[in-house]
C-alpha cells in the first residue's frame, strides 16, 4: 500500500516538474542566471590565458552544470507563494515532499539538457572522455545541485523571489570560488583546502577531472560518495525546513 | 459523465465534515478558538464572518493545508491527521484569491490538476472539455490565462476544482469581486453541483449569496462561532422585528383586539405590526378577518435581512 502510494506520488511529481519547466524556464532571470551568466564567467576566465583544452572543458562544464541546475529552483516556491498558486497545489492530493521532488526534477532536467549540449564542446576541444565516469559524475552533480535548490528555497519563507535570489547568489558565488574550479585544489593554501572540502562543487569538479583523464585530488569513489552525501543532506534538510516553516507562508 | 475509477473507497458517513474543539494559534495569536460543527452530506454550508475572523484559517485546516494547534477534524468519516491524502483525493478546493497558472493555457491548467489527482489523459481531456463548455470558456482553452479577466480566471479556478468530480467542494469567497454574469454563472453551477449530490462548504462576505445558496450558515467572529443555523433562523436572531403589513376590505381595525405584536401602526388603509413571532400574528390576523367578515386585500411580511442579523451578531465596528 505504501509502495503504491509512493509510486503514485512520484508520478504526480513529474506533473509538477513539467509545470515548472513550462512556466519558469523561459523567464528572463532564468535565461540570464542559468545560461548567459556561466558563459560570461567562462569568457572572463578564458580571455588572456593560454589554458590547456582539458582545463577549459572542466571549467566550462562545471560552471554550466552548477548554474543551470541552480538557476530557478530556489525561486519556484516564493514565486508560487506570490502568485497564490502554492495553496492550490497543496490542497491537491500531494504532499509538500512531492512538490519539492517535482521542483528538484525540473532543475535536474534543465541542467541535464543544457549540460549535455555543452558537453559536445569536448569534440571541438579534442578532449577524450571516459563516458561512464562522465555520465555518473554528471548525474550525481546535477542531483546534488538540484537538491541544493530545495534547501535554498526553504528559508526565509518569503514570497519575494528577489530575496531568495540574492541569498542563493551569495551561496553560489562563495561555493564557486572555493571549489577548485579556477585554482586547482593542490595549489590552494591549507585553509583554502579545508574550506573546499565543505563544498559539493569541489567533488563534482574533481570527478570531472577523473572523467577526462586529468586525475583528481581525491579518489573518484570519494567524489561520488560525497556528492551522494550532499544530495541526501540537502534534500532531506530542505524538506525538513520547508515542513517546519510551511505555515509561515500562509500568515 | 466521466467514471472516476481512481476514487478510493471511503467508509459510510452521514456528516461529511466534523470538527471538535478546532483551534489554531499563529505564535501567540489565537486565530480559531475551539470551534466545533458538523456539515451534513448534500448541504451547502455557508461560513460567514468579518475580515480576520478565522474563516480562511478554518478552511485551510479543513483542506489539510494547516495543521490544527488543538482539536480534531474528520472528513467523510476519515481522520484528517491519518488519512489526509485519501481525503484530498475526494475534495475540490478554490482557495481565497487562488489563481490558475497565468503562464499556462486553460487546458494546461486543467491537465496539471488532473495529473495531480491521478487522472488519466483521456479522462482529463473529456472532463476538461465538458467543464470548459459548462463555464463558457471553451473557446479560450488554448489561450494563456494571463489574458483572462478576473471573472474568467475564477470560472477556470472552479473548473479546476471540479475536474476530479469531488464529493466535497471548499469555496473560499467564490464570487468575491466578480462581474454580475460570472457571479450568476458560478452560483448556478454551485446549485447544480449541489443537486447532483455534492456537499459544498463556502465562505463568503456576500449576504445575498449566503441567503440564496446556503442550507445552513455558521457565523464566526474573533475565531469563535457565534451562530449556526438555517438562514431564516439566523435572521430571527436579529434585534430587528419582522414587520407584517395587512390591508382589509372594508377597512376596520381595532388595535386592542390584537394580543400579539410589539408595535402596531396604521398607515392609510394598511396596518403594520412589528413582532418577533410572525406565526402567531398571522394566525391572529386571519382569525380577526374571519370573525369580522373582512376580506384580506394584501398581506406582506418583511423579515430582518441576513445582513441585519450578521451585524447584530458580530457587532457593527463602524458604530
Amino acid at each position: 500500500m505504501r509502495v503504491n502510494e509512493a509510486i503514485s506520488q512520484l508520478k504526480r511529481s513529474f506533473a509538477i516538474a513539467k509545470k515548472d519547466m513550462l512556466i519558469f524556464y523561459l523567464k528572463g532571470p532564468v535565461i540570464i542566471m542559468g545560461l548567459l551568466f556561466p558563459l560570461f564567467m567562462f569568457a572572463a576566465f578564458l580571455i588572456g590565458r593560454n589554458l590547456p583544452s582539458r582545463e577549459l572543458f572542466v571549467v566550462l562544464l562545471s560552471m554550466t552544470v552548477f548554474f543551470t541546475s541552480t538557476a530557478v529552483g530556489p525561486t519556484i516556491i516564493p514565486w508560487e507563494a506570490r502568485s497564490k498558486t502554492f495553496e492550490r497545489l497543496l490542497s491537491t492530493p500531494i504532499s509538500i515532499t512531492t512538490v519539492l521532488l517535482g521542483d528538484m526534477q525540473a532543475s535536474f532536467y534543465f541542467g541535464l539538457l543544457i549540460s549535455l549540449a555543452i558537453s559536445l564542446s569536448a569534440i571541438y576541444l579534442s578532449v577524450s572522455i571516459n563516458i561512464l565516469l562522465f555520465l555518473i559524475a554528471l548525474v550525481l552533480g546535477l542531483l546534488c545541485f538540484s537538491s541544493l535548490t530545495i534547501l535554498m528555497s526553504s528559508y526565509p519563507p518569503t514570497d519575494v523571489p528577489a530575496d531568495v535570489m540574492m541569498l542563493s547568489s551569495l551561496v553560489k558565488f562563495s561555493l564557486l570560488f572555493i571549489s577548485g574550479i579556477f585554482v586547482p585544489l593542490s595549489k590552494l593554501p591549507e585553509y583554502g583546502k579545508i574550506l573546499s572540502y565543505l563544498s559539493p562543487l569541489t567533488y563534482f569538479v574533481d570527478s570531472l577531472r577523473w572523467a577526462i583523464g586529468s586525475g583528481g585530488y581525491f579518489s573518484i569513489w570519494l567524489d561520488f560518495v560525497m556528492l551522494l552525501f550532499f544530495t541526501l543532506l540537502f534534500l532531506f534538510g530542505g524538506i525538513a525546513v520547508h515542513k517546519r516553516v510551511l505555515e509561515r507562508r500562509f500568515r | 459523465m466521466v467514471n472516476l475509477k481512481y476514487s478510493p473507497h471511503i467508509p459510510h458517513y452521514v456528516d461529511v465534515i466534523e470538527t471538535g474543539d478546532l483551534t489554531k494559534y499563529y505564535g501567540e495569536f489565537l486565530a480559531v478558538d475551539h470551534i466545533s460543527f458538523r456539515v451534513k452530506k448534500g448541504e451547502i454550508f455557508g461560513f460567514l464572518g468579518p475580515n480576520g475572523a478565522g474563516k480562511t484559517t478554518t478552511i485551510r485546516m479543513l483542506t489539510g493545508i494547516l495543521k490544527p494547534s488543538e482539536g480534531w477534524i474528520r472528513i467523510f468519516g476519515l481522520n484528517m491527521t491519518k488519512d489526509i491524502l485519501r481525503i484530498k483525493e475526494n475534495i475540490g478546493v478554490v482557495p481565497e484569491m487562488a489563481n490558475p497558472y497565468i503562464d499556462l493555457t486553460a487546458m494546461q491548467n486543467l491537465f496539471l490538476m488532473g495529473k495531480l489527482y491521478g487522472m488519466r489523459k483521456g479522462e482529463i481531456s473529456e472532463r476538461g472539455e465538458e467543464l470548459l463548455h459548462l463555464f463558457g470558456i471553451y473557446d479560450k482553452k488554448d489561450k494563456k490565462v494571463c489574458s483572462f479577466s478576473k471573472g474568467l480566471r475564477q470560472r477556470l479556478s472552479l473548473a479546476m476544482a471540479l475536474l476530479s468530480d469531488p464529493e466535497l467542494l471548499f469555496l473560499d469567497e467564490p464570487t468575491s469581486g466578480l462581474d454580475v454574469m460570472s457571479a450568476r454563472l458560478i452560483k448556478r453551477i454551485i446549485r447544480e453541483e449541489n443537486r447532483r449530490g455534492k456537499t459544498i462548504f463556502m465562505s463568503t462576505h456576500n449576504m445575498n449569496d449566503a441567503n440564496e445558496l446556503c442550507n445552513r450558515i455558521a457565523i464566526i467572529n474573533h475565531g469563535k462561532i457565534v451562530a449556526i443555523d438555517t438562514p431564516e433562523k439566523i435572521k430571527s436572531m436579529s434585534k430587528e422585528h419582522t414587520v407584517i403589513e395587512v390591508s382589509f376590505e372594508p377597512f376596520k381595525f381595532k388595535p386592542e383586539d390584537f394580543t400579539y405584536g410589539e408595535k402596531i401602526e396604521i398607515a392609510g388603509d394598511k396596518v403594520r405590526i412589528h413582532t418577533r413571532c410572525p406565526d402567531d400574528v398571522i394566525k391572529e390576523i386571519m382569525h380577526y378577518a374571519e370573525k369580522n367578515k373582512l376580506k384580506v386585500v394584501s398581506l406582506t411580511t418583511r423579515t430582518p435581512t441576513l445582513e441585519e442579523a450578521f451585524v447584530y451578531l458580530v457587532g457593527d465596528e463602524s458604530e
